[in-house]
């Protein structure tokens, strides 16, 4: 056992963080949750992938470096800790991708992914619907079959990234006469400027756009566009969910970052004499180490041909609980200055609240650790 | 970068674990609580035939080690035995005496460290810092007692005294820990700085060890109530069934699977930060699963008779002993490098 990286990764590491020490703006870009702001992490994107940063664990010949899961967590940890935005690309990066590394035909490939990379297309997941959340499988909206492709009808909703994004991709009911809630369902993809689709943002906690309603009135999609085959869409969704809530979505980096903040704010404000604060300072500190280790020791097992499976319900659990810890102890250390809209915590503490419910809310992912992990009984929810 | 258990460091915990396995420890706990340490004595006699406590001594004095990661892997599963006795505080013995040859003084190494070794001995002992009560001193053949200030620091000068006893026994929240304060006066066996930093390292290794068992423990606790909860009915279902009782018992598994890497990075790094982070995290989980395996059980749990008590007993103290969380956690903020440049906040 040990935690050693080889020459090769660190030289890896050094490049990484004299890139991002040359490159990162000086200002923080405006929210990506904002039109001026969703424009400026585009920007950011194409500069990331013009040095081939933007998806480090592709395959060169889209855009990536071919990096093993331990650059690429080392590449996270860098990019974090130099302060980098936030990824305007991630739904696409980190859920879409992989759907299509395992799933789709290699010009599929060759089409999506490099202008995913580049930022030229962004993408928004669509899954959830009104009547669908938790509960997946129950999902509604419709692709009927036509003439070279599929049409698509229904509604989705809190469809991230959706206000500005260009595409998005969702499972679709194809065959309403299935026996079972998850068979007859495709994996799709389709362009959110295409005629029949009306796009309507909805203002999170903060206001701020950074989800929206999609209604599909009969939205004409090509056959190129289905993933995998018709009908096997739950599968192939099930396979993204796993990255959703595993790795892919919270690296420990940026985690990290955070703690090394709020334990500087600590020294800059905190109180010595408040132990209760300090005492949740250390908390978030070991909090990041634990996450940081405990991804290691997952990267271990999946580098030497393990599959991240149920574990990433743990995974899931933690980090959005630890997040709405750690961003909570920041506002606590912060005084009356929290309450500022402006203020560096306060819009990543608004984002952390939702943890607990995105990517499966963490009732549903106890359950799937008590059940599968535990061995535990089902029961009625 | 390899960061899970080797096949050999997995091997060692199987074996260990298939030892206490058939060692029926549940008796051997409770004839301890009793007075007769003589099954436990057994039972230490054939651990430190694995080599257990040779992992904490270097080849010059017949040791294997030192080896903290696979001496770490087997507290686990004393602690998920329940194993009785000053294990812990015989391993910092160890490391406490191997430390000081290391600065020259030889002597206690030469005379103590062989009946360690073989586990024909245990040891207890108090160091600056730590409890001034030693645990288990009328089983241990040697009773250390490490006299300077707290916490010891190289530049310090400390003395290290092999104590005639202790001042009188008292008791344990768990029965199964006998505790007092080692008597003034003995042999002085050393003194100086080396004594100090010896009693520095000695005390770091006590804290990782305990994590360790802490582990093991949590462990052991969340088995027993899954299979308990899964035959245990009522209004005509397997209570496991039950939402409520799941989510508490996923929690209790996320607690402990998110304190074993601590405990592996704070074997391989031995910082100050890493074990205490180590303890801190292991020991809260321990001592939430005993209060989760309580509930769970209901009232059947809340007695002595069910051997479930022997473990629930040990989690409190455990999570106390060489560092309760307070103290980790504040070890942990001492740790962090003295960085204050706010750096940008992104989501």
């Amino acid at each position: 056992m040990d935690l050693d990286h080889s020459p090769g990764v660190a030289a890896f590491r050094a490049e990484a963080r004299a890139w991002l020490h040359e490159h990162v703006p000086d200002v923080p870009l405006p929210s990506l949750e904002t039109q001026e702001g969703f424009a400026a992490h585009r920007e950011w994107e194409a500069q990331l992938h013009a040095a081939r940063w933007s998806a480090v664990s592709w395959p060169e010949e889209y855009g990536g470096r071919g990096a093993d899961i331990e650059r690429w967590l080392v590449f996270e940890e860098e990019y974090w800790a130099a302060g980098a935005p936030g990824r305007v690309s991630q739904n696409g990066i980190s859920l879409l991708a992989p759907t299509l590394f395992d799933h789709a035909t290699p010009g599929q490939r060759a089409r999506v992914l490099p202008s995913m990379a580049s930022g030229e297309v962004i993408w928004a997941q669509a899954w959830s619907e009104p009547e669908s959340g938790s509960d997946l499988a129950s999902l509604r909206s419709r692709a009927e079959r036509t003439e070279g492709g599929w049409l698509l009808s229904g509604q989705k909703t809190w469809s991230s990234r959706a206000a500005f994004a260009d595409r998005a991709f969702g499972i679709f009911r194809s065959d309403p006469g299935a026996a079972k809630p998850h068979q007859g369902l495709t994996y799709l993809m389709f362009d959110l400027r295409a005629p029949g689709v009306t796009v309507r943002p909805i203002g999170r906690l903060d206001g701020k756009p950074a989800f929206a309603e999609l209604f599909l009135d009969r939205v004409f999609v090509p056959d190129e566009d289905v993933i995998g085959e018709p009908g096997q869409g739950w599968r192939i969704a099930m396979s993204a969910t796993g990255n959703e809530r595993g790795l892919t979505l919270r690296s420990p980096g940026r985690f990290l970052a955070a703690a090394g903040r709020l334990a500087a704010l600590w020294r800059e404000q905190g109180d010595p004499a408040d132990t209760a604060l300090r005492d949740r300072v250390a908390d978030a500190v070991v909090g990041a180490r634990a996450y940081e280790l405990f991804t290691w020791a997952g990267a271990t097992r999946f580098a030497a041909g393990g599959e991240i499976g149920a574990e990433s319900s743990l995974n899931k659990v933690f980090w959005s609980q630890y997040d709405i810890a750690l961003h909570e102890t920041a506002l606590d250390l912060l005084g009356p200055d929290a309450e500022l809209a402006q203020g560096p915590w306060a819009e990543p503490w608004v984002f952390s609240l939702a943890g607990p419910i995105y990517a499966g809310t963490n009732e549903i992912q106890r359950d799937i650790i008590a059940e599968r992990l535990l061995g535990l009984p089902k029961g009625r929810r | 970068m390899r960061f899970l258990p080797t096949g050999e460091q997995s091997e060692f915990a199987r074996t260990l674990r298939s030892l206490l396995g058939a060692a029926q420890v549940p008796a051997t706990v409770r004839a301890w609580a009793a007075g007769d340490h003589g099954p436990g004595l057994a039972l230490w006699s054939r651990l430190a035939g694995t080599g257990l406590c040779a992992l904490a001594a270097p080849e010059a004095y017949e040791g294997l080690g030192p080896l903290p990661v696979e001496l770490a892997l087997g507290f686990v599963e004393l602690g998920r035995a329940g194993v009785a006795g000053p294990a812990v505080e015989t391993a910092a013995a160890v490391v406490l005496l191997r430390e000081l040859a290391g600065h020259g003084e030889e002597a206690p190494a030469k005379r103590f460290l062989p009946g360690l070794l073989t586990g024909d001995t245990l040891a207890t002992l108090t160091l600056p810092g730590g409890s001034p009560y030693a645990l288990d001193a009328d089983a241990a053949g040697y009773c250390f007692r490490v006299a300077g200030a707290a916490p010891a620091s190289a530049s310090e000068s400390a003395e290290l005294w092999l104590a005639p006893g202790w001042e009188e026994r008292l008791g344990s929240l768990d029965p199964a820990r006998g505790l007092g304060v080692p008597a003034a006066g003995g042999e002085l066996l050393a003194a100086g700085p080396a004594v100090s930093a010896a009693a520095d390292t000695a005390a770091r290794w006590a804290r990782l060890l305990t994590a360790a068992q802490c582990l093991g423990l949590g462990e052991a606790l969340l088995a027993r109530t899954v299979e308990y909860v899964k035959q245990r009915t009522q209004f005509g279902a397997p209570i496991g069934s039950f939402q409520a009782v799941k989510h508490r018992l996923a929690d209790t598994l996320l607690d402990l699977e998110f304190a074993r890497p601590l405990l592996w990075a704070a074997a391989l790094s031995l910082s100050d930060g890493d074990v205490a982070a180590a303890k801190l995290t292991a020991g809260e989980a321990a001592y939430a699963a005993a209060c989760t395996a309580l509930q769970l059980h209901g009232a059947v749990g809340y007695t002595e008779e069910l051997d479930l008590s022997l473990w629930l007993r040990k989690a409190r103290p455990l999570r106390d002993a060489w560092g309760g969380p307070s103290q980790c956690r504040a070890d942990v903020i001492r740790s962090l490098p003295q960085t204050t440049a706010t750096r940008r906040v992104t989501t």
